[in-house]
């Protein structure tokens, strides 16, 4: 691995900001501070996203509110000779567990409720913890934010397990499986909270510390 | 904004993540460069990487193509049997306001992966032959990193995990052809990801479009 050498003369790594230069976050080719588009792939340059916390958090608000009717309305419904049965999120992995697939119960939790819970905490603690000075490091929270970003598209593996059993048993009068409403409130909630995150700008991240020491030089 | 810069812009680097700026050291082929402040890495050159890349990308639309049509999965019950394929998969959603949904998993699992690897082999091609960039292929490979959060083909083969083991003590249920065609292509999609230099590629889009 090659460490890149730092710009400027200090020994402490400088943003692009404080150099007078704006990177485009899709290319990453460098021009000077205020250029409005990137000539070599078009994307709009900002320097910081001003408006990024509040479409993060209207993002958040909107995947939020799609999640509680996720876990009230069922997602499958389960139709046998003798009966019809409707599951919910949690009531689908409580039954998993009493017919003894306790593995497959833990992918089904942790993928729809434990991430998405954690992820809604997570771009909450994020977002707030660019505004106020926070006790956990910058690493700390880059690391968080990737988290985030990389894990966040695993919750959909619900709807697809819904998609592919209600599509494959279809047994006419013996057994059949349907999606349930809430199939559509959780596809909407999973994206939504990508968006947030994807909202997100990480440079943000990093200038807290930047903000900090120059206040603590300048007292 | 008018002061002058210390170093001239084609020399630095900036990472995206955390804005920390570089001057720009390219690392040989094999290694890697990451930026010293978080971590991300910045540039992976490899050798004949463009060519790879295509070769990858070649046979995921093969596949993807193959695997949406051959019978994916069947399923058989004291007589009754059902067989589907990965587009009946993702259509399972048809009724009602769940048109949405069926649409949106055909997307994620079919038509975002096979859009990126299209994507892929259109900018890629002219470079490796040594040719001038394809038209609007900095919009092309511009939309294929914008689509990357969005290919799903990976989450949705351990969706079919989860599914079949859920099924299995209601029904039996039998592998189709395409099954394995979609295993090996996420396998390939991985690949393709990661041999895939993002500095790279956008240093000759840029190189051959200005000379």
């Amino acid at each position: 691995m090659v460490g890149m050498e730092v710009a400027g003369q200090n020994s402490n790594i400088v943003s692009a900001r404080d150099l007078g230069v704006v990177a485009c976050t899709r290319c990453t080719q460098v021009w000077p501070a205020g250029t409005q588009i990137c000539s070599r792939c078009g994307s709009t340059i900002v320097a910081r996203d001003r408006l990024s916390l509040q479409r993060v958090w209207a993002l958040w608000l909107v995947g939020l509110m799609c999640y509680v009717p996720a876990n009230m309305y069922p997602m499958l419904q389960t139709r046998t000779l003798l009966s019809v049965q409707e599951d919910t999120i949690v009531g689908g992995a409580v039954e998993l567990i009493h017919h003894g697939a306790v593995g497959i119960a833990l992918i089904i939790l942790i993928a729809s409720v434990v991430i998405p819970i954690g992820k809604f905490m997570a771009i909450a603690f994020l977002a707030i913890s660019v505004k106020r000075p926070s006790s956990v490091s910058n690493h700390h929270r880059q690391v968080l934010y990737e988290v985030v970003e990389y894990i966040g598209r695993w919750s959909m593996i619900d709807i697809f397990v819904v998609a592919i059993m209600s599509s494959l048993v279809q047994l006419n009068t013996l057994a059949a499986v349907n999606p349930g409403r809430a199939s559509l409130f959780f596809a909407l909630s999973v994206i939504f909270t990508m968006l947030s995150a994807q909202a997100f700008d990480s440079r943000m991240i990093w200038d807290v510390r930047a903000r900090q020491e120059e206040m603590t030089t300048d007292e | 904004m008018d002061q002058p810069l210390p170093i001239p812009l084609d020399n630095l680097i900036v990472c995206t993540h955390c804005d920390a700026a570089f001057t720009l050291e390219r690392p040989e082929v094999g290694q890697r460069a990451v930026c010293a402040r978080c971590g991300t890495v910045l540039i992976t050159p490899r050798r004949k990487a463009g060519l790879q890349i295509i070769a990858v990308s070649v046979a995921i639309t093969i596949l993807i193509i193959a695997a949406t049509v051959f019978p994916f999965l069947s399923i058989s019950a004291a007589g009754a049997t059902n067989s589907v394929s990965i587009l009946d998969a993702a259509l399972a959603f048809s009724d009602g306001p769940l048109v949405a949904l069926a649409l949106t998993t055909a997307a994620l699992i079919i038509f975002v992966p096979l859009a990126r690897v299209l994507l892929t082999i259109y900018v890629l091609v002219p470079i490796v032959l040594d040719r001038p960039p394809a038209r609007r292929s900095t919009q092309a490979f511009r939309l294929a990193e914008a689509l990357r959060p969005w290919s799903m083909a990976e989450i949705f083969v351990l969706g079919c995990a989860v599914a079949l083991i859920k099924i299995s003590d209601l029904a039996d249920v039998a592998f189709g052809p395409a099954f394995w065609m979609f295993s090996g292509l996420v396998v390939l999609v991985v690949v393709q990801d990661n041999f895939l230099c993002r500095w790279s590629v956008w240093k000759s889009l840029d190189k051959t479009q200005t000379s």
